[in-house]
């Protein structure tokens, strides 16, 4: 059963603040899509391996050579706020 | 007039048409259904027009040209386009301005095609009705009271309303094919890794392509043969030849073996869709195909097995709009804190919160093996089911969609009933493979309805086989939207 709680902390650690009104809304919705993927349980995977890809992957290592790179003022250019050439943020250490 | 994009481009080749007046011809169109349809979210004029003259210039020069040359084009807004507004249809990106071109975006421009506007969404690709976006709900061409489909809705309606006679998407669960159903145009998504990522605005890594939106199949092979190939700059692009898709266009479909998998004619189903579809079967065996019941037995377990692979994927991908590199900050915030979370609070809409609480979750400690862990175990499965029908069989005919478009507003509060809507496409995701929908009918009330094609991966030339054998025996594909939505 997801609480109110469990939104709040799922919330805390997506980074997005929810108020009293949201945790009410979302909790509901999560519940149900939760006991949906509770089917998944009907099935006894512990011999299967898991898929986190469907292609053959493997390394790639790029070729080590110099090259420009992104232009500061192109990096910066969509930043709501920057200052001397830095991304701006609030103090991080009071 | 010219409708399909090889029309447009024989007429722009034997000089019957200009690049301006192909470019000024769409934005007329657009003109005349976007008051309806709303498909796109920003136009770029000046741009395109410039772009056509340059095109223009270097024909009359008897310069070499590209294989798209003066051709209007749509980009759904999740591709980046340097130097243009990105937004995927949410407010957490306004005023994002990419650096560079996605590597679909270099290729189309390289071909001479001429980006005219970008389409509308649900934001960040996720839905399946493109009533998600943070900007405007699109219509559907074929009656206006009813969702596109979702979530390149804006790119199918595009296609159509003939505003543009091609527009690229990106599926991730279905996002162009069940558009392209619902809309009546063909929709292709690739084999994973066929198409180049790089620079589409990421959902689910493991699971998007980008594909086009045409009004055929033979369009459809253009466009893949055009935007196909390996790419140094996605990781995950595969290193595998791309193939003559135009040679595919005019095999025929005698001895082809046809699966169709018993799961996927189920409750729930509109009787109408099924009825469709049975009767593109029976074109196919009456085309010397060979129709083969096959099964796919983990069907049912596709969709809480996408939901939580793909939300982790975006829990993961969607923790990069933060308020500080690109995009849109909260107005009011007291420290680092606050801006993180009230900007995502601000910026991202309700499904897409939705979706980031949920992939969270079943990432988080405690719940990894019981949701993310086990999901990963049953796509292997799904996979699994895949390969063994496709040692029986060529290809895999399924409905695109269970129903035709729905009503807009119809499934906006109920989320879970809203993913049922994908229940035939996820699958494909999770597996890789390639999939397309072309049109296969329509219902007694005039809504379009999609028939979906399945392959094993790089397999894109069967798809092309059995779709342009289909369009030439039948004419669903070149029905217009008249009636109840825009006519004419």
């Amino acid at each position: 059963m997801i609480t109110r709680d469990d939104v709040a902390y799922v919330a805390r650690l997506s980074r997005v603040q929810l108020d009293d009104a949201d945790l009410d809304r979302f909790a509901p919705h999560l519940q149900s899509i939760l006991s949906y993927v509770e089917k998944l349980n009907e099935l006894d995977v512990s011999a299967v391996e898991p898929t986190a890809h469907v292609l053959p992957l493997r390394n790639v290592a790029g070729v080590d050579d110099a090259a420009p790179s992104l232009a500061n003022e192109d990096a910066l250019r969509s930043a709501p706020r920057t200052s001397d050439g830095f991304f701006h943020v609030p103090p991080v250490i009071e | 007039m010219f409708e399909t994009a090889l029309q447009w481009l024989d007429a722009l080749r034997g000089k019957a048409v200009s690049a301006r007046e192909a470019v000024e011809a769409a934005y007329a169109r657009i003109g005349t259904c976007e008051p309806r349809v709303h498909a796109f979210l920003s136009l770029q004029n000046t741009q395109a027009l410039a772009d056509a003259d340059a095109i223009d210039a270097q024909r009359a020069a008897g310069m070499p040209l590209g294989r798209l040359a003066g051709l209007p084009v749509a980009i759904k807004d999740n591709l980046c386009d340097k130097g243009i507004e990105c937004r995927c249809a949410s407010r957490v990106l306004e005023g994002y301005i990419p650096p560079y071109h996605a590597t679909v975006v270099a290729k189309l421009r390289a071909a001479g095609a001429i980006i005219i506007g970008r389409t509308n969404l649900d934001e960040f690709a996720m839905g399946s009705s493109t009533e998600n976006s943070g900007y405007q709900v699109t219509c559907n061409p074929w009656d206006i009271e009813r969702i596109p489909g979702g979530s390149s809705g804006g790119s199918a309606a595009a296609v159509a309303s003939r505003e543009v006679p091609a527009a690229f998407g990106s599926d991730t669960g279905g996002s162009i094919r069940q558009p392209a159903a619902l809309c009546g145009v063909t929709g292709l998504k690739p084999t994973y890794g066929r198409v180049s990522r790089n620079g589409l605005v990421a959902y689910g890594s493991s699971l998007d392509q980008i594909g086009p939106l045409t009004l055929d199949v033979r369009d459809a092979a253009l466009m893949l043969s055009v935007i196909a190939g390996h790419d140094p700059g996605d990781s995950t692009s595969a290193e595998v030849p791309v193939a003559d898709y135009a040679a595919a266009l005019h095999a025929s479909v005698a001895g082809m073996k046809i699966g169709v998998p018993r799961e996927y004619f189920v409750s729930g189903i509109d009787p109408q869709v099924a009825q469709a579809v049975r009767a593109a079967l029976a074109s196919f065996e009456k085309a010397g195909a060979e129709i083969i019941e096959i099964s796919l037995p983990h069907t049912e377990y596709a969709i809480p097995t996408y939901y939580i692979v793909a939300t982790a994927e975006a829990s993961s991908n969607l923790a990069r709009y933060d308020g500080i590199h690109y995009g849109r900050r909260a107005p009011v915030a007291k420290d680092l804190w606050d801006v993180y979370t009230k900007s995502r609070r601000e910026g991202f809409g309700d499904e897409v919160i939705r979706r980031v609480l949920l992939g969270t979750y079943v990432l988080s400690s405690g719940y990894y093996d019981a949701y993310y862990l086990k999901a990963l175990k049953v796509r292997t499965l799904i996979t699994r089911d895949f390969d063994t029908a496709f040692e029986r069989v060529d290809v895999i005919a399924t409905p695109t969609s269970p129903t035709a478009a729905f009503k807009t507003g119809e499934k906006a509060d109920d989320p879970l009933q809203m993913y049922l809507s994908d229940i035939f496409t996820v699958s494909v995701n999770l597996a890789g493979i390639p999939g397309m929908s072309i049109p296969c009918g329509f219902t007694d009330t005039g809504l379009p309805i999609g028939l979906q094609l399945l392959a094993r991966p790089f397999g894109e030339p069967a798809l092309i086989r059995a779709g342009s054998a289909y369009q030439q025996a039948t004419d669903f594909h070149t029905r217009r939207p008249a009636q109840n939505g825009i006519a004419g």
